[in-house]
């Protein structure tokens, strides 16, 4: 590994990966590219396979199918010591024995960068991290953001071609975590770093990535952009998983007009949205309808749907009032209405008309 | 903000007396569980060991010591004990680590495997395992059958008898020592650690250099340390695989005793022993709290 090397970063490619620890099938079939200077998120509840990935594509596990390449080279076969990835782990595995200096010149004495040269790539990483006057200080010493700080400048010191982030802001209460995140991606964007990220935080995901994968029972669910993937997504799984959802059951009746009918199982009819192909009468289906999308009949004319409830169960939450309905056949609605001046708040036991735009309401399987 | 100060200046006084009180009650309580086990050494360690002392300084001389400086002999098999605690406790390390690190690092149940490797010779009674080790170092021991039967040797070689054998039989008795104190700070090391260090670069040997050893500095210094001192007082290993030709200072302190009835002799050996134990403690300890972090071993 050249001391001089201007290594940028390159893209990841993993293909036909499979996995399985005895019985169970960690990794069936995953195939997925990550484009140099891209940020993509693996994006799963925790045993979904998630972390397997990461620990195939670093080198610390190796798999049974499949191969996967980093900046066009194949590293399948490679020790994760000659695959030139950066990584911060879950617990970002600071060495407690070394200060922040040393932990951070570490990946490039390795290298056997020569020692001036180490001196001041390990200044640049720490002013990156806006952790200079922190050298001397054991990782103890610090606070649980800085140590992640600290991983972080660790992991890019050496100008990896990948960058691999396991869940690292696990740790870090709410305020800082978000911080963190805006903090990690501006620095990403600067440096132009492919970066795969891991996280069960549907959040943090959509505020961070360029690409989102979802991930479960081993399998990639949808890769999308965020929006794609919270607005559009093409199963029941992945809508559940990224954001709150209402996903309701009933069949498809004869189209009159340009939007789809579909009949709730309470017996509600209810339009739909029209883009991609409309099942035929009869088929049964589940539909996403966001609770967001959900308002006050009353304040949009506009809407194509309007359903009569009543309020069980009424949640305030600050920026917004969270209801549980229940309409016709006992289904249970969520709906999350804005805290503006003039919405009016309904209490439990209220009457409530909710309105919503066919194009909100999406079929998202057929069975 | 002037009722919460006031508040807080009324009790201070009996509160600090309650706390206080609280305290020593505590202290004495934790004391009271001690006095059994104090009253123990106190009588069976501390008093017998006071005697010997005072045995050693009878009648106001010095007499004792100088004889065990004044001639060779007994310098010489100081040094010799030393010598072979050296060697134990060396040969003990190298072998200890390896077993050590594969128990930390293994799946649970090779590791419930290893443990009962290990520890089921510790269980063993040590006059046993020596007896164990004479039949298979003697002459017509199964060694020396094997090398003569397969034609390795001419004949057979002497093996018995010999500081090898008395180290041997040593290391054998003295490697649980080792291995536990190794192991509990092996295993407090968390792994994720050694993945970082292989991500960023680090061959196996760096990562042992740079992350393990110096992270289990201390338990290191614990296992030399047990080993090193209880191996300074052997007695029945060295004096049945030694055959009376590899005398250490314990079988030369149980001679005086035992035949001679020199009992003031004896004691100043003993004291002489003791002295150099406790300085050898001593200085692995002050290094190690020089050397080691406090950091250490809280993998995170």
């Amino acid at each position: 590994m050249a001391s001089n090397s201007d290594k940028t970063s390159g893209d990841l490619s993993v293909t036909g990966i499979h996995k399985r620890y005895g019985q169970v099938r960690a990794l069936a079939d995953v195939s997925l590219t990550v484009a140099a200077g891209e940020f993509l998120t693996i994006l799963g509840p925790s045993g979904s396979g998630k972390t397997t990935l990461l620990k195939v594509v670093a080198g610390f596990e190796t798999p049974d199918e499949g191969d996967v390449r980093v900046g066009g080279r194949d590293v399948t076969d490679l020790d994760p010591a000659q695959r030139n990835i950066g990584m911060v782990f879950q617990n970002y595995a600071l060495f407690p024995h070394l200060t922040v200096e040393r932990n951070v010149a570490f990946p490039l004495e390795m290298r056997r960068v020569p020692t001036a040269e180490i001196r001041t790539r390990v200044a640049e990483a720490l002013a990156l991290v806006e952790l200079t006057g922190f050298e001397h200080r054991l990782p103890r010493q610090l606070s649980g953001g800085q140590q992640q700080r600290v991983a972080l400048a660790r992991a890019i010191v050496f100008r990896p071609t990948l960058l691999l982030l396991d869940e690292p802001f696990g740790a870090l209460d709410r305020k800082l975590r978000e911080s963190m995140q805006l903090e990690v991606r501006r620095l990403q964007q600067r440096l132009g770093l492919t970066t795969l990220f891991i996280t069960h935080d549907q959040e943090e995901a959509l505020v961070m990535s360029d690409r989102i994968a979802v991930m479960d029972s081993g399998r990639l669910e949808q890769v999308g952009r965020p929006r794609d993937i919270y607005e559009a997504p093409q199963s029941p799984l992945v809508a559940d998983f990224v954001g709150e959802s209402n996903i309701l059951s009933g069949t498809v009746e004869a189209a009159e007009g340009a939007a789809p009918a579909v009949r709730l199982e309470g017996g509600t009819l209810i339009r739909v949205a029209a883009d991609g192909a409309v099942p035929a009468p009869g088929a049964r289906v589940r539909v996403l309808l966001r609770p967001e999308r959900l308002g006050d009949a009353g304040d949009d004319p506009g809407a194509e749907n309007r359903i009569p409830g009543t309020v069980v169960e009424s949640i305030y939450l600050g920026l917004s009032d969270k209801y549980r309905l229940r309409i016709a056949g006992g289904i249970e609605l969520l709906a999350r209405m804005g805290a503006s001046r003039t919405a009016r708040r309904y209490a439990e036991g209220d009457a409530i008309t909710v309105g919503f735009h066919a194009a909100d309401a999406r079929i998202i399987e057929v069975r | 903000m002037s009722t919460a100060d006031a508040t807080r200046a009324g009790p201070p006084a009996p509160r600090s007396l309650r706390v206080a009180l609280a305290e020593r009650r505590a202290a004495l309580g934790a004391f009271l569980l001690t006095a059994p086990g104090l009253i123990f050494l106190g009588l069976l360690f501390a008093m017998p060991l006071l005697q010997l002392f005072a045995l050693s300084v009878e009648g106001g001389t010095t007499e004792w010591y100088a004889r065990v400086f004044a001639d060779g002999l007994y310098t010489t098999i100081f040094l010799r004990t030393f010598e072979i605690a050296l060697f134990v406790t060396g040969a003990a390390l190298l072998i200890g680590y390896p077993v050590a690190f594969f128990l930390a690092t293994t799946t649970p149940t090779w590791r419930a495997i290893g443990f009962a490797l290990v520890m089921l010779p510790f269980w063993t009674s040590v006059l046993v395992r020596t007896y164990a080790w004479m039949i298979i170092l003697g002459r017509n021991g199964i060694v020396n059958r094997f090398l003569l039967d397969y034609g390795f040797i001419e004949r057979p070689m002497t093996m018995l008898n010999t500081r090898f054998a008395v180290v041997l039989g040593m290391v054998h008795v003295m490697l649980p020592f080792m291995i536990l104190p190794l192991y509990s700070a092996i295993v407090r090391i968390d792994p994720d650690l050694a993945r970082a260090a292989r991500g960023m670069g680090a061959s196996r040997l760096k990562i042992f250099q740079r992350i393990y050893l110096p992270l289990t500095l201390h338990g290191v210094v614990a296992g030399v340390t047990l080993v090193f001192v209880v191996s300074l007082g052997f007695y029945i290993t060295p004096a049945l695989l030694g055959g009376g030709k590899v005398t250490m200072i314990a079988m030369v302190i149980e001679q005086q005793v035992r035949e001679f009835l020199a009992w003031n002799f004896a004691g100043a050996l003993s004291v002489v022993l003791l002295a150099i134990t406790l300085a050898v403690f001593w200085v692995l300890n002050r290094w190690v709290a020089r050397r080691v972090p406090p950091a250490a071993g809280q993998g995170r």
